[in-house]
């Protein structure tokens, strides 16, 4: 219900009117979710706890997913990570998407130079690959989740603000809002009535996108060893640990990658508009 | 006066390629002035924001760790000026920028700018290689499942396509590796030097970008087989080889091409992971590696290679599409 709701559908049918690919998309992400937040509550062990004694473990009654080459708890340390990317893919769709969406709605609407300014400020931060970007401020200040987030929202932004941006202009100059202007309406009630409901199926679909190119940047920053720092339980850091271990514990090495796999393909999955 | 009007009309008509190519190149070269910018002042904050003290480090740098004294790095700070004002050593490194100065490495102690020379030739090589395999495997896919919107080689292609894309260059490398080097034998896993070598990181980079280009292409092909032009040109006799080289290969190659630009965003940032993954000597390795060792002058130059190459990749897109489409040399 609250799902189909943040898809932009009416709560009743919004099922219904869902396409294959995006309910498939909620279900595998509802599963990924359940994983991670009822793990904790199901099973209780520390994703840092070491047990060198039980090291690369298979799966047993007591490690339900295996155990590294450490000894720690793998079904623990898979759902810590998936937490930690959803967070950081959370909080910097939403921190990217808020100034994105408010900014690109007054450029469009007022033009001008504030218009001029903030499309300047777009370009200049795409100048560099976004990946670059995020890279340079996580050399500022290395291991740090805070760095990651403010340069991953940094190159998010922009989506939203030129997407935002350009549909507004369209829509400002169309006669259904100018009638409603000229009635006495506010700008309130015109973002409500007019803006929102054109802009929204879009800025779900960027927000999906967004969250998926979230959780790749922590990733690949984790897998080449200059993002977040063991022994925090990220994605990319797992596999670089488990590599050498593929021989011993294959199945240990596959669920940070199957666990990637799936959770960027259910965002994929979820943003993606029907084909012709 | 006739003649005048035919030269009007002709040049409106067909605009020569020259024209509007000030509109192309302008925009770029901003845009290579702010990447050095950004660069150059990133740098600059992460000089002045890492721990400890900077004159220690660099002599540490210089020296060897256990060669460095009080006197070493006093010596330095005099003759690097680092005890002068964050704003006045700001400009004057945005000076030496400027000039191309882009200092040693502190690992190495080679100057940067040859250091550079050296790793640009691999990465180029690398992402060469690259880009020409996933334009050999993916528009042509993508166009043969256009023809058929619906048929089993567009779903196959897209279902594999939703996979490659949700799995992202470092796994998809890994899971190469696991599967040709470790398990098969049949390629090297890492490094540099053979052909052989070429294989894997460029096949993981290419398979990336073809996830991409295909589905381009296939979407670009179903809307140029569904306008009324291309129907035209049925209608009117022309064979369906022919009303395609004709009609539908420019219209089709467009979209493909202009797309491009952003694929060199994948392709950078790939080239940055792939070759950490494969120990490809190149300036992506060769970034992670200074920022894991702190190597300023080697962060700054590496960074700023990839982002010129990624302007430069772009200005090659423009002029492209600029030569492709005669719309876009309108006035």
């Amino acid at each position: 219900m609250k799902l189909s709701l943040a898809l932009g559908a009416a709560p009743a049918d919004g099922w219904r009117r869902l396409s294959t690919r995006r309910r498939l998309g909620l279900v595998l992400l509802g599963l990924l979710l359940a994983v991670a937040w009822l793990t904790p509550w199901l099973h209780d062990a520390d994703p840092a706890r070491q047990q060198l004694t039980r090291i690369l473990e298979s799966p047993t009654l007591a490690a339900p997913l295996g155990t590294d080459h450490l000894g720690r708890d793998m079904l623990a340390r898979t759902a810590a990570a998936l937490r930690l990317s959803l967070d950081m893919a959370l909080l910097s769709v939403v921190s990217a998407a808020v100034p994105g969406i408010l900014l690109g709605v007054i450029a469009g609407w007022r033009g001008g130079w504030g218009d001029r300014v903030l499309g300047g400020l777009a370009d200049a931060c795409l100048a560099l690959p976004g990946l670059l970007l995020v890279l340079l401020l996580a050399a500022i200040a290395p291991g740090n989740f805070w760095a990651l987030y403010v340069g991953i929202a940094l190159v998010l932004w922009i989506e939203y603000f030129r997407v935002v941006r350009a549909r507004t202009r369209v829509l400002v100059a169309s006669p259904q809002l100018e009638a409603s202007r000229l009635l006495g309406f506010g700008p309130g009630y015109l973002f409500r009535r007019h803006l929102w409901p054109e802009l929204a199926p879009q800025v779900l679909t960027l927000a999906a996108f967004g969250a998926a190119s979230a959780i790749l940047a922590m990733a690949a920053l984790g897998f080449v060893s200059v993002g977040l720092r063991p022994p925090t339980a990220e994605l990319g850091l797992m596999m670089t640990e488990l590599l050498p271990y593929y021989h011993e514990a294959p199945w240990a090495m596959a669920q940070p990658i199957l666990a990637l796999c799936l959770l960027v393909l259910s965002l994929n999955l979820l943003a993606a508009k029907e084909t012709k | 006066m006739d003649a005048i009007n035919a030269r009007r009309f002709g040049s409106r008509r067909f605009p020569a390629l020259g024209a509007g190519l000030g509109r192309v190149l302008l925009p770029r070269l901003l845009q290579a002035g702010l990447v050095a910018w950004l660069v150059g002042t990133l740098t600059f904050v992460l000089t002045r924001t890492l721990p400890g003290d900077m004159a220690y480090r660099i002599a540490a740098g210089r020296y060897g760790h256990d060669m460095v004294d009080g006197a070493a790095a006093e010596a330095v700070r005099t003759e690097l000026a680092l005890d002068q004002p964050a704003l006045l050593a700001y400009l004057s490194w945005l000076g030496d920028l400027l000039r191309l100065d882009l200092g040693r490495s502190l690992v190495s102690g080679a100057p940067v700018i040859e250091e550079l020379g050296h790793l640009l030739g691999h990465s180029l090589g690398l992402a060469a290689v690259a880009l020409l395999l996933s334009l050999l495997l993916g528009p042509p896919l993508g166009l043969a499942a256009g023809l058929r919107p619906g048929g089993a080689l567009d779903r196959v292609s897209e279902a594999v396509a939703s996979l490659l894309r949700a799995l992202p260059p470092f796994a998809l490398g890994l899971l190469l590796i696991l599967l040709f080097s470790v398990s098969l034998g049949w390629l090297p896993a890492a490094g540099h030097g053979r052909s052989a070598h070429f294989v894997l990181p460029a096949l993981t980079l290419a398979l990336a970008l073809a996830a991409v280009s295909s589905r381009v292409a296939r979407h670009a092909m179903v809307e140029v087989s569904g306008s009324a032009y291309y129907a035209f040109s049925r209608t009117k006799g022309l064979g369906e080889r022919l009303s395609f080289l004709r009609h539908g290969l420019r219209n089709v190659a467009l979209p493909i091409v202009a797309y491009l630009g952003v694929q060199f965003v994948t392709l950078i940032e790939g080239v940055v992971v792939v070759e950490t993954l494969f120990a490809w000597p190149g300036i992506g390795h060769a970034l992670v590696h200074a920022i894991v060792a702190r190597d300023l002058p080697m962060i700054q130059g590496t960074a700023l290679l990839m982002g010129l190459l990624f302007v430069a990749l772009n200005t090659g897109v423009d002029l492209f599409c600029h030569g492709l489409d005669p719309r876009r040399r309108q006035p």
